[in-house]
């Protein structure tokens, strides 16, 4: 074994981010390392590389026992890691990047001859012989960078290395190359840990695959004797009974939005979305499926670069959530810390933001009618604060994510996404903003709503469109919302998928 | 080509184009005389203009130079006039209190995590005080040494120009912060900073350290270059250099080093300072001009280096989707 973790237990105020862990990897092979959100993959990385401070557990690399301090120590003892954003400089040329810390100096002066000819045999193998080294590192592409990122590493380090979602934002062609490389760095023996959200790739790539969920250690396996259905149950860890479905599916409504062939290059596929009045779609998937991508092109938050949306009226312009608001459209972001509530703000501040945006800032909402807005929403919402004027971030999360449904309410919109509307809420809050979804619905509300938890998802949607990939793979409508057809559709490999239903 | 020499290019190409005009109106330009003076008469703002560069490289900015050119300018004076130390010795003692000033500086912006603008510009202010609480007169600087070896030290060039001790500083300083800058570790550590500094720290650079080191040699620089400017004008004066912090920042935008950090040339911030000062001689020899027209045309230059350095990342950008 080159790389072998024993019962390691991290913990953070309040969680237990890994329960006794163990993980192991042999030289020449390369371990896939999977979990949905918060199962434990990023802090286990973390903990590797010395960026936390293990609580108890042991680590042993070619059988000596290490505890880095630091990702310094932890390269030098020859763990490298290679992230998603390039952990290199832009600005410097690729020989600098390549030898940083170590340029080959001569009486005090770094030697440009030298680095060059150095810089050219650490990439020798790596199959960039078009890259010039005296380049700086910023001109190449991300799968470029990616692959001098790795080049350093394995020169650093050379036991293990770790890839942190290095394929997240690589074109189909630009992961080839990667793995081409990496299947090249496993001949030469090196202990790879593959971390992705790609189950296509994990299954291309990895040799062994490890699950883990909830800080736990679920399953380790061969990657060729693993059945996908079997992986994603490991990984969601959903029992298969039955959640209770929406009572009433309602079917023909108006169509009130139609999207076409929507997509932003490297984060969503083309994909079309009928809306009709007083439907909630359900998005479901797997973490970096695509879910929250989708909402951002239809937002405008990140622009779509291709397709269009159209109503009742005309065209639709989805550039900007300034305009997207303008047609109606509300966003409650899954990250309400970051992306939702101003914290400093006041609830009553907070909830006629949206609102006095749109007005324009030369006609300032009366203070009155505020106050007003804030109290009718505090009350039917029944948002738990001690006053209109109570800073948002005193609250708590249920109540924040209140504020940000008040804020949108208060717009009226015809179309509301809402990302993850209940993560990290109490049970008791979760409940009333399922049974504010349907009210609003009731009302004619449109909503798209974005869920890790598939029984949320059944219990409010009256049609399930998958994603996976990037891509909107199926659609499930009425009875055939089921917990098991999801996960189906999830796990369908390529060829094996089941044609889209309209 | 280099994108990112651009700046660079045109810097040098500009201050041709210009000098070629003034030597059409005016051939008498074309002299090691007016070369001469033009390194003379820039040399303080070239001094400090290294660290400057240095500074803005790194993705900082040193707001607090100008006051401590004056500082340096009065605590010379005032040395010699109150004290029996030979010049030498004073340079010493001056040089170790700006650096330790700027290294101060620098341990406070790392160790407090503060925006070096607030931390500089408090800087400033002291550096201006404390020139103050010295003496609120312009001193003058009298003594043997300056008068008979520093400020009468030059080289005659061929055409009858003069290369005086306080030009070769200059240059010499340049030529010291381009080695500094392009070929040593801490140099590329400079850059790496400049270029996130949370990625630098992955990387490896020493971030607090290299911190104190840069504002260190922006304060050794500013020390040099009241130095310099005292030899120049042979007094210490607690009002002079205001705003030459500005200027300074302008050069080293002129001379195609971008003011976010990561990317320019040290050799560019001296094309810079002779941009400026071919300005100011242009002006001196039409006669007619009023000297403001010094600032409106930097003024114009400064807007045109920022928005090609904007053009330039765009084009970049561009140029690597089409690559991807």
């Amino acid at each position: 074994m080159l790389l072998t973790i024993e019962d390691l237990t991290k913990t953070f105020p309040g969680t237990v981010a890994l329960d006794g862990v163990c993980f192991d990897l042999r030289a020449g092979e390369v371990h896939a390392l999977l979990g949905e959100n918060g199962a434990g993959k990023s802090t286990l990385v973390k903990c590797l590389t010395g960026v936390h401070a293990r609580d108890s557990g042991t680590i042993w690399l070619e059988g000596k026992e290490i505890s880095p301090a630091s990702t310094l120590e932890a390269q030098e003892a020859g763990i490298g890691t290679v992230y998603q954003e390039v952990n290199l400089l832009p600005n410097l040329t690729v020989a600098e990047n390549l030898t940083f810390g170590r340029q080959p100096t001569r009486f005090g002066m770094v030697s440009g001859r030298k680095m060059r000819a150095e810089a050219e045999a650490m990439l020798a193998g790596y199959g960039l012989d078009h890259v010039n080294v005296t380049r700086e590192l910023g001109t190449y592409s991300v799968a470029v960078q990616q692959i001098v990122a790795i080049a350093r590493a394995v020169a650093l380090s050379g036991k293990v290395l770790i890839l942190d979602e290095p394929t997240a934002s690589l074109d189909a062609r630009e992961t080839e190359t990667l793995f081409q490389v990496v299947r090249g760095l496993r001949e030469r023996g090196l202990g790879i840990v593959f971390i992705s959200h790609f189950l296509d790739q994990v299954f291309e790539i990895s040799d062994r695959l490890t699950v883990l969920r909830n800080g736990r250690h679920i399953t380790t396996a061969d990657t060729a004797g693993m059945d996908r259905l079997e992986l994603i149950h490991h990984m969601l860890g959903h029992e298969l009974e039955e959640a209770e479905g929406r009572r009433r599916h309602r079917q023909g409504g108006v169509e009130r939005l139609q999207v076409r062939g929507l997509a932003r290059r490297g984060k969503i596929e083309p994909f079309d979305l009928t809306v009709r009045e007083g439907e909630v779609i359900g998005l479901a998937g797997l973490l970096g499926s695509g879910r929250t991508e989708t909402a951002d092109v239809l937002f405008g938050r990140t622009p779509p670069d291709r397709g269009d949306a159209t109503d009742a009226d005309g065209p639709i312009d989805l550039r900007t959530p300034r305009t997207a608001i303008a047609a109606g459209f509300g966003y409650a972001p899954e990250d309400r810390k970051t992306d939702g509530v101003i914290a400093d703000l006041s609830v009553r501040e907070n909830i006629a933001l949206a609102l006095q945006a749109r007005r324009g800032w030369t006609k300032p909402i009366p203070r009155a009618e505020q106050r007003r807005l804030a109290n009718d929403y505090i009350r039917r919402l029944d948002i738990r604060t001690p006053g209109a004027e109570k800073a948002v971030g005193d609250l708590s999360g249920g109540n924040q994510q209140k504020v940000v449904l008040a804020r949108w309410l208060a717009m009226n919109p015809r179309f509301l996404i809402l990302d993850e509307p209940t993560r990290g809420i109490d049970v008791g809050a979760h409940a009333e903003i399922l049974k504010l979804i349907g009210e609003l619905t009731a009302q004619g509300m449109s909503i798209l709503l974005i869920s890790s938890e598939f029984d949320e998802l059944i219990a409010a949607s009256d049609r399930v469109i998958v994603v996976r990939d990037r891509r909107h793979v199926s659609e499930l409508v009425g009875e055939e919302i089921e917990t098991g057809r999801i996960i189906d559709a999830i796990a369908a490999h390529e060829n094996g998928e089941g044609a889209m239903t309209p | 080509m280099n994108a990112r020499a651009l700046p660079l290019y045109a810097t040098i190409a500009i201050f041709l184009i210009a000098y070629l005009i003034c030597y059409i109106q005016f051939p008498a330009m074309l002299s090691t005389r007016v070369i001469g003076n033009l390194l003379t008469d820039n040399a303080y703002l070239g001094v400090v203009a290294v660290g400057m560069t240095i500074v803005i490289l790194s993705g900082g900015i040193d707001l607090s130079v100008g006051s401590v050119i004056a500082f340096s300018g009065v605590f010379i004076a005032v040395m010699l006039r109150d004290t029996g130390l030979h010049p030498l010795i004073v340079f010493v003692l001056l040089l170790a209190v700006t650096t330790a000033f700027g290294a101060a500086m620098g341990g406070l912006i790392h160790g407090l995590a503060m925006p070096p603008f607030i931390v500089t510009l408090a800087g400033m202010f002291l550096a201006r005080g404390a020139a103050y609480m010295l003496t609120i007169d312009s001193v003058p600087i009298d003594h043997t040494f300056y008068d008979d070896v520093l400020q009468d030290a030059y080289y005659r060039m061929p055409g009858g120009g003069r290369l005086t001790l306080i030009g070769v500083v200059m240059l010499l300083s340049v030529a010291g912060g381009m080695t500094l800058a392009h070929r040593t570790r801490f140099g590329t550590a400079v850059y790496a900073l400049g270029g996130g500094q949370q990625t630098a720290r992955l990387m490896g650079v020493a971030v607090g350290r290299t911190t104190v080191l840069i504002y260190a040699f922006s304060g050794l620089m500013a020390g040099l270059s009241g130095i310099v400017f005292s030899i120049y004008t042979g007094s210490g004066y607690p009002l002079a250099t205001v705003g030459t912090e500005l200027t300074a920042i302008a050069t080293v935008v002129i001379g195609g080093t971008i003011l976010t950090g990561g990317a320019g040339y040290v050799f560019g911030t001296l094309v810079g300072v002779m941009t400026m000062g071919l300005i100011q001689t242009y002006i001196v020899f039409d006669g007619s001009l009023s000297s403001w027209w010094t600032k409106i045309v930097i003024g114009l230059l400064l807007l045109l280096f920022i928005l090609l350095q904007k053009g330039l990342l765009i084009f970049g950008r561009k140029q690597r989707d089409i690559a991807a």
